[in-house]
């Protein structure tokens, strides 16, 4: 077996979509590209070390412990988004967004990234389908609830915002933003912050594919990778072959997006990003290359998405998408790591908590009306030009 | 007497050696051209950027984040309406955040016309600033007051504008900078950067003092008791002349330079208004849903029966445009002679 855990998306992670043109089920079929297209020579880069594992097996060398971590927390984040999905049906939210299908891409993320408040810690410049990573740092299920049902309890927003729009300064998560894109150019400020500061921190910045037509992807291109001024950025693009209904093909005349990055000399590669194995190793080996030079480095992760693009329109399961889930899940059976029995605990225990946290919250007090002035400036200092 | 480019310049070095100031940046803002109204020159923490506004943008709202203090320049104003959905979202992420994420950043730019700039020069921005809630928006009249603003603007822990009225960039003004030498040339040998080769060129710095002039405070530049008259930037001066050509006559007009669009001094309006019973607004931004018009809708609202005459709001035409020739933009923003017989209309009326 290969160093990945699903066979090898060439032959089975081909888009399903009817609608999806031939360039596109390339692009996703193409073998992913485990090797960087490389500046420095990436053997002077940390990999992970499987001889030192305690535990031997065909999972990238990665031991047992984090391959269950990364299936509790896969499995946490898709029961959440779920019941996220089920609390819009129930008329109590106006609106889900959200990342199921994303989990062995995003949840690897949130494991590896250098979690803390300031400088010296990962910023996170994420999008809207990012909650497995949130999950991953440590997200509280009832957190992720109240901002679905706008409670006044919200950490993220006060209740000021859609679902899956996370903010936590305590973990150096930047506010998630509705217009697609904007984070790029934001993280190359933090980025540059932290090459001032010297103390390891770097930025991480996530979109989809159909954000990259925007020009704030290519600033960012262009500020991360400026000769000698280069910043230590983790660009990443979560590929699901979709903008909204549009396809693919509608939307890109290039055949991997990654090639865009190559052209400004930034390291990339393409992943299955429907492989945690695949996405974890890629992932260490790319934040380990960017805090050992400084520079940037560029990762498009090919994902699934399994429930459309939001509630807008309809949230409902995609039958023929790959659920890494599922497969990870079966992998880890099969390898004897989970039996059938647990694995279903698993899922039963977070099934509850999304249960008992839905109920807890929906108690929780709405914002007041007279609180929309609140915070609209620093200390909340009068902006009501009706005090003046 | 320095110009208002030099007080920026002090400015941002006080900033920057006293503020906590890390950054100064964008096109052409670093050495050697040191920004295109010389507003930056010779300040250490300045670099230039690709040529990029929303790049620029991004760039200061990721540098806020991170906690780092920074002022950014869009080179003129005329090339920042592609920012403005970073703009907006710099100025809602503290609410949007629940006061969780402050933005405490400075985007400066160059402002309105009179330098014959032309369609993509001249345009003015303190109207569509007054919409983007969340930010503080200054605009100085002088060179002291660009250097007590934007030392305001830098430690405020909000996002602040500087709009800079670039027809006054080279203009003095009539009081000193705490610190800055007397000797107006030996103001220009320490800190203007030499023509021709500047590679080794390093400014000499004034021992400049903190001078915090509050935002959204205003500030009475002519006491008077007939007629009130609302302005800013390069317009406030017109007005000043206006008012002592008329106090020549024997009138009386009160002069209010507003220094801060948003918030604004309100009181110090209204105490005025109340005086007179009668008011202009004068700003050369473009006139459907100007900013003059809410403060004359507000001046209605509070002060209809102490009003002794209509007020008036002199702005900019309704145009798509500021054409180059100088008999298309003096008939595009509002003139001297303009005010001037404003203010004999509103003299000359009586209730």
């Amino acid at each position: 077996m290969s160093n990945r855990i699903l066979s090898n998306p060439a032959s089975k992670n081909g888009p399903t979509k009817s609608n999806k043109s031939s360039s596109a089920r390339a692009s996703t079929n193409s073998k992913p590209n485990l090797k960087a297209n490389s500046m420095p020579n990436p053997k002077s880069i940390s990999k992970p070390n499987a001889k030192s594992s305690s535990v031997i097996n065909s999972f990238g060398g990665l031991d047992k412990a984090l391959l269950l971590q990364m299936h509790d927390c896969m499995v946490k984040s898709r029961v959440l988004e779920e019941r996220l999905i089920k609390i819009f049906r129930a008329g109590e939210a106006y609106f889900w967004i959200g990342g199921p299908g994303e989990e062995a891409w995003a949840v690897p993320m949130g494991l590896l990234a250098k979690k803390g408040q300031g400088l010296a810690y990962d910023f996170l410049h994420l999008h809207y389908r990012c909650t497995p990573t949130l999950v991953a740092m440590g997200l509280e299920m009832s957190d992720a609830i109240r901002l679905m049902m706008n409670r006044a309890t919200d950490p993220s927003t006060g209740g000021r915002n859609f679902s899956g729009h996370y903010c936590f300064p305590k973990w150096n998560v930047a506010p998630v933003t509705s217009p697609i894109e904007i984070q790029y150019p934001v993280a190359c400020g933090t980025a540059h912050a932290q090459k001032r500061a010297g103390q390891g921190g770097i930025s991480i910045v996530s979109g989809g594919d159909a954000g990259t037509a925007e020009g704030d992807f290519a600033s960012c291109l262009v500020w991360a990778s400026r000769k000698g001024q280069e910043l230590p950025l983790l660009i990443t693009v979560q590929n699901n072959l979709w903008g909204i209904s549009t396809c693919y093909d509608g939307q890109h005349g290039e055949s991997q997006i990654a090639d865009r990055a190559k052209a400004f000399g930034i390291r990339s590669r393409v992943i299955n990003g429907n492989d945690p194995v695949e996405s974890y190793l890629a992932l260490q080996e790319e934040m380990a290359y960017i805090r050992k030079t400084g520079k940037p480095s560029f990762i498009e992760a090919q994902v699934s998405r399994l429930y459309g693009h939001s509630s807008g329109t309809g949230a409902n399961f995609v039958p023929g998408e790959i659920d890494c889930l599922k497969d990870f899940e079966k992998a880890m059976v099969t390898a004897g790591h989970l039996t059938e029995t647990s694995a279903r605990e698993i899922w039963t225990k977070y099934e509850e908590e999304a249960v008992a946290c839905a109920n807890a919250v929906r108690t929780e007090p709405a914002p007041t009306a007279e609180s929309v002035w609140d915070h609209i400036y620093f200390n909340n200092e009068n902006a009501d030009w009706r005090k003046f | 007497m320095a110009t208002m480019a030099q007080a920026i310049r002090m400015a941002l070095h006080y900033g920057e050696t006293n503020l906590g100031l890390k950054d100064v940046f964008g096109q052409d803002v670093g050495a050697p051209l040191g920004g295109v109204f010389t507003a930056t020159q010779g300040v250490d923490c300045s670099w230039n950027t690709p040529l990029d506004e929303r790049g620029i943008i991004g760039m200061a709202m990721g540098i806020a984040m991170a906690g780092d203090r920074c002022v950014a320049e869009i080179q003129f104003a005329d090339y920042i309406f592609n920012t403005m959905d970073q703009l907006k979202l710099a100025g809602n992420t503290y609410w949007a955040t629940n006061g969780q994420c402050s933005l405490p950043m400075v985007v400066m730019t160059p402002v309105g016309a009179g330098i014959r700039g032309s369609i993509y020069h001249s345009h003015s921005f303190d109207s569509w600033a007054s919409r983007l809630a969340g930010w503080k928006v200054v605009m100085p009249s002088t060179p002291l007051d660009a250097y007590g603003l934007l030392l305001s603007a830098i430690v405020d822990p909000n996002p602040v504008l500087f709009l800079k009225p670039k027809a006054l960039m080279r203009v003095r003004g009539d009081e000193m900078i705490p610190g800055e030498p007397e000797n107006e040339k030996e103001l220009r040998s320490m800190i203007d950067a030499p023509i021709g080769d500047r590679t080794t060129w390093k400014a000499r710095w004034p021992k400049v003092k903190e001078h915090f002039i509050p935002i959204g405070k205003a500030r009475i530049t002519r006491s008077g008791s007939q007629v009130t008259v609302i302005s800013s930037g390069r317009h406030l001066l017109l007005c000043n002349e206006v008012a002592d050509q008329l106090a020549s006559e024997g009138h009386s007009i009160e002069v209010i330079d507003l220094r801060s669009i948003y918030p604004y001094d309100w009181q110090t309006m209204k105490a005025s208004i109340q005086k007179t019973g009668k008011v202009l607004f004068v700003n050369e931004d473009t006139e459907v849903t100007n900013f003059g018009e809410h403060l004359c809708y507000r001046a209605v609202n509070e002060l209809f029966y102490q009003l002794m005459a209509r007020p008036r709001v002199l702005a900019g035409k309704h145009l798509p445009g500021i054409g180059l020739h100088a008999n298309l933009e003096d008939a595009s923003v509002p003139q001297k002679h303009e005010i001037e017989q404003n203010l004999r209309e509103l003299l000359a009326e009586v209730p």
